[in-house]
Parts: C-alpha cells; sequence; structure tokens
C-alpha cells in the first residue's frame, strides 16, 4: 500500500511517501496559501517517483492547514499524528517535546505510539523556534552557529520569555559590553527551562525525544539534558514526524 | 421516517424566540415592575421574586466591551467580569438598562471589587457570600445576608415579603428545575436525543424566559416532543459520538468550546457549569420553612470560591457516571484563578474514574477558535 502523509504548518508544509517504510519526502514553504501548499508537495512527491495519483491508495493530512486541504481520506490533528510519527522513528520513545516554528508542545506516549495526554503553549511564541530565530537576527548568528554557542561557555541569565522585553534585555545586556555567546546561551537555556517545566508538568517518562525545527540546536539538547537529568534524543527527521505519522495512519485506515 | 426533522422544527421554534427576554423585560419594566439584574448563581431567584421584581441574568457574553471595561479595569482580568462591566459602561446590555437594582455578590476577587465601581451606576446590593459552605459559622452568616437581601428588597420596593409568597416561589422554581432536569435527562440516552449546542441554547432561552408560569409547561411539552419524536427512531447524533461533560467557569462567552467539541464529532451530553446542573440540579427543599430551605440550597452551590469545594466534586463524580461520559473538558476563563486551581483536583477526580480530562484556558476572543480546534480534536483522537 503507498501513502502520503501532509503536514501543512504555519510556515512549511511537509510530505512524506510512505509503504510500510519512508520512500521520499519532501518540504515546502506554505506560504499564503495551505491548501496550495498542500497540492505542491503531493506533486513534487509523485514527480518525483514517476507515480500517477490513482497509484496512491490513501492520504492523511495534519497541520493547521489540514481542514483546507479537501483532497484527503482524513484529517487527524498534529498531536495524534506526531505521536505516531515519532514512534515510528524510535519506538523506545515515552515522551515527545515539539518544539516548531510558532508552538511547542509534549506529548506522553504509550508502547504502541497512542497518545496518553498531552500538552500544548498558549498564544504567543515565547520558548518556540521564532522566538530563537528573532535572536538570533538581533545577535547576527546564523541560525546554526546561535544554536551551537558551547553550552559550557560563560552565561548570561535572560529572565523575560517575552519576545519583546526578551529583546531590549539582550540590547541592555550587549550595550554593558556582555559577550555575544553568554548572551545566546542564555536565551536557549530560557528556552530549555521553559520546555521543562512543560514536561515536569506532565510528568517526563523516558525515553525523551525532541522533535520540531528546534531540536536541530544542539546545545539545547545539552542544556535540556542538563536540566532535565536525563537523554533527549533527536533525530534527523524529526521534522517530518507529523507528515509521517500521518502517512503511517492513512496506511492504517 | 417524516421527510421534515420533528426535531428540527422544534428547535427552529426556539431559535426564533431566543430575543423574547428583552421584551418581556421592556414591557414589565414599563408596566412599573421592579427588574432585578443578577450576576451570579448565587442570588436566590426565589427571594426577587417574591418581591414582585422580574430576576434578570446579566452574566455578559459578548466580547465587544470588554475593550471599553478595560479602561478601568486591568487587562489580565477573567473575561466574564470584563464584559459584564462593560455591557454596563456602554449601556448595550438591555437587560442592565432596565435594571432598578442589582445583586452582586462577593464571590471572586475580581468580581467584589468590580461590584464597587458599577455601584457607580446603578443602586447595588451586596451579598457577602462566606468563603466555605461548612459549619455553623458560614452557615448562619449566609443566612443573616438573606435576611439582608429580603430587607432590602422590601425597601426598595415597598413590599412585605412573607413566608407564603416565598413558598409559591420556590415551588414554581423547583418546577422549572424539575423541567429542566428532563430536558437534560435527553442526553442520557445512548445516542443523546440532541446535541450538546441544543440542550444549551433550550436552557438559554428558559433562562431569558421571565414568565415562568407560561415556561413550565412549555418546556415540558417540548422535552415530550422531542422524546417522542427520539422513540420514533429520529436521530441527530451518531451512535459513536463520544459523550463529553463540560465543567468549570461560565460557558456563556465560550460557547465556542461547546462547537469544537462538536465540530470534532463528539457530542456533549451534560455541563457541569452555572446555568447548567450546578444550582438548577439541585431543589430546594418545600418542607422546610422557606428562608432556611433557601439558606441551605444557595450556600451548597458549587462554586470554585468556595473553600473546600467538595459539593462540586460529589457532584462531578456523579454525573460523571450517570451520564455515561467518555471524557471530562473543563473550560478556565482566562486569569480565573479559583477554577484554574481546581482544575489540579478536578484532574485526579475525573482520572480516578479511568477516564480522560482535559482543562482548556479561553476567553471571548475569536483569536484561539484554531488551536482550541487542534486540542480538542486531539483529545477526542485520544479517546
Ligand atoms: S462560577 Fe461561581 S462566581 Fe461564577 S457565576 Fe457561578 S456561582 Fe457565581
Ligand atoms: S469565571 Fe472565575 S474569575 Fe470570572 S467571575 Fe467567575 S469565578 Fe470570577
Amino acid at each position: 500500500m503507498l501513502t502520503i502523509g501532509v503536514d501543512i504548518g504555519s510556515v512549511g508544509t511537509k510530505a512524506v511517501l510512505f509503504d510500510g517504510d519512508i520512500v521520499d519526502r519532501h518540504l515546502e514553504p506554505t506560504g499564503w496559501n495551505p491548501s496550495e501548499a498542500g497540492h505542491r508537495a503531493m506533486e513534487s512527491l509523485l514527480k518525483r517517483n514517476s507515480l500517477s495519483p490513482g497509484r496512491i491508495d490513501r492520504v492523511v493530512s495534519t497541520g493547521y492547514g489540514r481542514k483546507s486541504f479537501v483532497e484527503v481520506d482524513k484529517a487527524v490533528t498534529e498531536i495524534t499524528c506526531h505521536a505516531r510519527g515519532a514512534h515510528f522513528m524510535d519506538p523506545e520513545i515515552r515522551t515527545v517535546l515539539d518544539i516548531g516554528g510558532q508552538d511547542s508542545k509534549v506529548i506522553l506516549l504509550d508502547d504502541q505510539g497512542r497518545v496518553l495526554d498531552f500538552m500544548m503553549n498558549d498564544k504567543c511564541a515565547a520558548g518556540t523556534g521564532r522566538f530563537l530565530q528573532v535572536m538570533a537576527t538581533l545577535l547576527e548568528y546564523p541560525i546554526e552557529e546561535f544554536g551551537a554557542v558551547d553550552p559550557d561557555g560563560e552565561m548570561q541569565k535572560i529572565s523575560s520569555m517575552c519576545t519583546v522585553f526578551a529583546e531590549s534585555e539582550v540590547v541592555s545586556h550587549l550595550a554593558k559590553g556582555i559577550s555575544k555567546n553568554a548572551v545566546a546561551l542564555g536565551l536557549l537555556e530560557s528556552v530549555a527551562v521553559r520546555a521543562s517545566s512543560m514536561l515536569g508538568r506532565m510528568g517526563v517518562k523516558p525515553v525523551v525525544g525532541f522533535t520540531g525545527g528546534v531540536s536541530r540546536c544542539p546545545s539545547l539538547v545539552s542544556l535540556l539534558e542538563g536540566q532535565l537529568n536525563c537523554d533527549v534524543r533527536t533525530y534527523g527527521d524529526s521534522h517530518y514526524a507529523g507528515a509521517l505519522g500521518s502517512a503511517l495512519i492513512a496506511s492504517e485506515l | 421516517m417524516k421527510s421534515v426533522s420533528r426535531i428540527d422544527e422544534l428547535l427552529a421554534d426556539v431559535e426564533a424566540h431566543l430575543k423574547d427576554g428583552v421584551l418581556q423585560v421592556k414591557e414589565a419594566s414599563e408596566k412599573g415592575r421592579p427588574i432585578v439584574g443578577t450576576y451570579c448563581t448565587f442570588a436566590p431567584w426565589e427571594l426577587i421574586t417574591a418581591a414582585g421584581a422580574i430576576p434578570a441574568t446579566l452574566c455578559a457574553r459578548g466580547e465587544d466591551p470588554i475593550t471599553a471595561a478595560e479602561e478601568h479595569l486591568p487587562r489580565n482580568l477573567c473575561p466574564l467580569i470584563k464584559s459584564s462591566y462593560g455591557y454596563a459602561l456602554t449601556d448595550k446590555c438591555p437587560y442592565f438598562h432596565f435594571c432598578d437594582m442589582v445583586i452582586a455578590e462577593s464571590t471572586c476577587d475580581g468580581k467584589k471589587k468590580m461590584y464597587e465601581l458599577m455601584s457607580r451606576m446603578k443602586p447595588l446590593h451586596l451579598m457577602m457570600l462566606p468563603q466555605t459552605a461548612e459549619g455553623d459559622v458560614a452557615r448562619s452568616a449566609w443566612r443573616s445576608e438573606l435576611d439582608r437581601l429580603k430587607a432590602r428588597l422590601e425597601d426598595a420596593f415597598s413590599v412585605t415579603i412573607d413566608d407564603e409568597a416565598i413558598s409559591k416561589r420556590i415551588a414554581l422554581r423547583n418546577r422549572e428545575r424539575m423541567a429542566l432536569n428532563s430536558l437534560w435527562e435527553l442526553s442520557r440516552l445512548d445516542p443523546p436525543a440532541i446535541t450538546g449546542r441544543e440542550q444549551f441554547l433550550i436552557s438559554e432561552y428558559c433562562e431569558f424566559h421571565f414568565h415562568k408560569e407560561e415556561l413550565v409547561p412549555w418546556l415540558g411539552n417540548l422535552v415530550y416532543q422531542i422524546r417522542e419524536a427520539y422513540d420514533q427512531g429520529e436521530r441527530r447524533v451518531g451512535k459513536d459520538a463520544p459523550r463529553i461533560l463540560i465543567t468549570g467557569c461560565p460557558l456563556g462567552g465560550a460557547q465556542k468550546v461547546i462547537h469544537a467539541i462538536e465540530d470534532a464529532g463528539a457530542v456533549v451530553v451534560c455541563y457541569e457549569n452555572c446555568g447548567g446542573v450546578k444550582e438548577l440540579g439541585f431543589l430546594v427543599d418545600e418542607d422546610r420553612p422557606p428562608m432556611e430551605a433557601l439558606t441551605d440550597k444557595y450556600l451548597n452551590v458549587g462554586c470554585s470560591v468556595m473553600t473546600p469545594n467538595t459539593s462540586r466534586m460529589d457532584n462531578l463524580k456523579n454525573l460523571i457516571e450517570s451520564y455515561n461520559v467518555d471524557g471530562v473538558v473543563e473550560v478556565v476563563l482566562q486569569a480565573c484563578h479559583t477554577y484554574a486551581v481546581e482544575t489540579y483536583e478536578v484532574r485526579e477526580l475525573v482520572r480516578s474514574t479511568g477516564r480522560p480530562y482535559m482543562s482548556v484556558e479561553t476567553d471571548y476572543s475569536k483569536s484561539d477558535i484554531g488551536q482550541l480546534a487542534t486540542r480538542i480534536g486531539a483529545f477526542l483522537e485520544m479517546l
């Protein structure tokens, strides 16, 4: 059976072609028209693999644009899809921490990848990829370097979580001559603290799997491990977890 | 099966008359009947009506006047308080407009401080609510608050309220409560006879219908007809729709939560909120001296402003069982501390019954509709 899972996020649209395993994946900016982005992502997958649309048995959509994309067999929320996708990537995961562009979530799983409980952040962008991006730009770091500052270096604590207030705090630290590295580390630490308090409220069960775009910040990962006192696993394909989960669900419909 | 749904017809009729309450209040006011605004379930309906007045619920539901309210009130206050105050301030609520007096209760801190400001606009009577429903001290304090309210009403409207008048009102209100209970029980059926949205609509209609002598038989008949259509096979809710109980803060301005639940394929079968079974599910004892019976009845409203709030927990447990619910969704209005803190206990209670629980924090705006759909959708996918 051949299925496609499409995860239409607020920033990026991810699609996975699946036949019991990942055949191919595709990422594309969502832009202003989520259903259009869903189509483009599917078409790219089909074209690249020389498939006609008729060859696909089922399609499941997820993400914030899931309902606008109508040519699907089912729309499933990103919580359920992430859980299934994460479980497929690593069946040992019992807690998923997912930090994406605009939101973050913690999901507890059972040994089948079913959701036991979950929590999402509130409306603001504090502690998400967006927050880190704004701060990296402010500090004139390429995002990769920002996410890889030495976690054992000197650290300047940042007390505001609000993007706007943190920005002015950063500016004032820099004006006092505090090093960019120390400030960057403080910002990452504040994200780690926020994430670990969310994890704490849900009750962390090992193994913790970290997914979403922000999981590609190695220094954040080690700060988190310090906070939680346990291993935090990351995965190369982790930003496809939602699309992968939907493809998987599609294959079981 | 009939081609036109019988229940659709019945509901269309209710919807068409939803706004009649405003006219009823206007007419009554023009005829010289005093109108008394109430904000909370603790306001004893029976005493107000025994004074010959019409009690109108003012607990506001709209987002519009919140901006105006924020000129006087802090922004991070519960939307219910801001909306209530905003409607009063901007004179956009017809019920408030016609009020001769407002009854306030010292419930949560936000509300009681807001009332101080509101007292500049209307004659306002504050009932001092004890912080607990337990013990003789609290009970006798609440008992004397009922006396104080009675005296105030008598004085304001130049009437005397005797026990007989109160007893009559107790009997009438009890009949309405029983009729409402029979409406809610339509959702004990599997699948329920009507959706949670429809149930909410009907109970809102009842809340703003001020001729209870007419309302009670009408409601009885409505329930009877719905039941009849159901027995003849009319189904509005799918057999597999998960059955959800909603609890927490008053839902008035946060009905989007009901919509999110039902749009995702579940059905709300029970409301443990003000306006739902929290007050109206319990009768006043008609065999006791009326003021005594009223004291006990209202003191035991399971509101989170009480410490401890034992009656809410007991009631919740019963409702979860008797409505055979599959999951519980708690609604917390932004900045409502008492309900927000109580979610911990509610979560424990619900989980002890082996059912999933979720709390959602929201306000009266539309800004979180997408997020609500995801949260609630994911919760339902868990069931
Ligand atoms: S929740 Fe409590 S304070 Fe609010 S209306 Fe109900 S009884 Fe009153
Ligand atoms: S919802 Fe909470 S904060 Fe708002 S009025 Fe009721 S008890 Fe007070």
